[in-house]
């Protein structure tokens, strides 16, 4: 199952994860990024990958296991 | 679909258009063509990182060379596309190669509007990399700068400049520049940004003429008085890439006129994204274009997706959404303030680390927009609420709660 990462030093807060998948992201009180899970499955992969592209700041990876 | 596109122009959309053909399951071949000799490269930080030299040229590549051999894109940079021949379906660049397509994507993007004042040196815009490493150089002069427009790209660049060590001047001959985005009540704390870090401002004024040479300008301002500078920056809005287009028959109209699938008005085979593209936003029911980097993402993907599936295509109706930094201020904008009256705000605007959120509602109470300083997580919560027509009065409670809320590190992954 692919397994999502993020670079919590390199997020800024832009939010456009959260849009794209609100299920899967999150920002917290301190403006970072929160991974609401670890692994998505395969189905999902697609949408969840184009949430991770849209960050400006390349914050956001699915790696394989 | 086996077919070839070419996508022209290989900044942010064209780059996500060719790169989201493959995700969408395009096998057959991508050209991405580029008038720039330099690898595409993303352009928020020209104004921001790059400029203040806190970032290098490799973090703002949007695609390498390697990156694109491995997902099969033929990248062709260093010369600009001349003229489309719709009919013959080709692409025709400078240099007169033909390039045949089965779909093109137009993503020629936006250029600078051109500094009306001419002079010798000295007088800089900010769009390509090119702008960005000049006005660097110019930087390094230790004379006086000023910035002429104080919209997103003037303040940003008076930000850095002052960051720099320089004194800094913007100037626009509107009272309250940012205020024709976010309306006058807002636009006054924005104004007041600058006068707060030390940036001089003079608003209401205009500029009438510039002499001189780098290092040694004089700005001839509307009111008779006249400023000394080093460096002056001239951000006056942009102007789309689409004059290459006047013979190809297309409808051009500030952009390509596109309907809400992103598709070119008279041409099946023509897409736009991006800057350059004015399509059909069916949920504002009007011809839209927006000049910001995340609906260049958004319509790249929508492209994409209707190029690979003609039998399920998709609507292109984002939420606007745009960032600025200024100074110790990260702002962001969701929807579209411009429609509102009145907003509210919630938060702290003063203090050593002011946070605050300015909430839109529309005519009837729901929530067409946000401004958020500093304050991602409010930010996120107006983006949905515009998203799903979620009225102001909630926005608003729910700001409060998050005001309320003392800063915490996150629950997982830190």
């Amino acid at each position: 199952v692919p397994q999502l990462r993020a670079d919590l030093s390199a997020c800024q807060g832009y939010a456009n994860c959260v849009i794209a998948a609100p299920d899967v992201y999150d920002i917290d009180d301190d403006g970072v990024v929160v991974l609401l899970r670890r692994t998505v499955p395969e189905e999902d992969r697609p949408r969840v990958e184009e949430a991770a592209r849209s960050c400006p700041v390349s914050a956001l990876t699915i790696e394989a296991p | 679909v086996t077919g070839t596109v070419v996508v022209v122009g290989s900044s942010v959309a064209g780059v996500r258009t060719a790169q989201d053909l493959r995700t969408e399951g395009h096998d057959g071949p991508i050209v991405l063509i580029g008038a720039e000799e330099e690898l595409p490269y993303d352009k928020p930080p020209l104004s921001k990182q790059l400029l203040a030299g806190s970032w290098d040229r490799d973090r703002v590549t949007l695609l390498t060379a390697e990156a694109a051999a491995t997902a099969g894109i033929d990248l062709r940079l260093g010369v600009a596309a001349r003229r489309l021949d719709v009919a013959g379906r080709v692409v025709v660049l400078a240099d007169g190669e033909r390039v045949p397509y089965d779909t093109v994507v137009i993503a020629t993007g936006a250029a600078a509007r051109p500094s009306p004042w001419v002079t010798g040196s000295g007088v800089h815009v900010v769009r390509t990399l090119a702008d960005c490493s000049g006005l660097r150089a110019g930087l390094a002069d230790p004379g006086p700068v000023v910035v002429v427009g104080g919209g997103f790209i003037g303040a940003e660049v008076a930000a850095t400049a002052h960051a720099g060590g320089r004194q800094v001047t913007v100037v626009d001959p509107l009272p309250v520049p940012i205020g024709r985005v976010v309306g006058s009540e807002v636009g006054r704390l924005f104004a007041d940004l600058h006068a707060r870090h030390g940036v001089g401002s003079r608003f209401g004024v205009g500029v009438e003429g510039i002499s001189g040479r780098a290092g040694a300008l004089r700005v001839q301002l509307t009111d008779g008085t006249e400023l000394a500078a080093g460096t002056v920056v001239v951000g006056i809005g942009t102007v789309p890439n689409d004059a290459w287009l006047a013979d190809s028959g297309l409808l051009v109209d500030d952009g390509v006129v596109c309907d809400e699938h992103c598709r070119a008005v008279d041409a099946p085979d023509v897409f736009a994204a991006g800057d350059v593209a004015r399509w059909f936003h069916p949920g504002h029911g009007a011809y839209t274009r927006v000049e910001h980097w995340t609906n260049a993402v958004e319509q790249a993907g929508c492209v994409a997706h209707n190029v690979v599936h003609p039998d399920d295509l998709r609507s292109h109706r984002p939420v606007e959404y745009v960032w600025s930094d200024q100074y110790d201020w990260r702002i962001q904008i969701v929807g579209r303030p411009h429609l509102a009256g009145a907003s509210r705000l919630v938060g702290e605007v003063q203090g050593d680390r002011p946070r605050f959120a300015a909430v839109y509602p529309d005519a009837a109470g729901a929530l067409c927009a946000a401004v958020t300083v500093n304050w991602p997580r409010a930010l996120a919560t107006c983006r949905r609420l515009v998203a799903t027509g979620g009225h102001s009065d909630d926005a608003v409670a729910r700001l409060e709660a998050l005001a309320a809320v003392p800063v915490r590190p996150s629950a997982i992954s830190r």
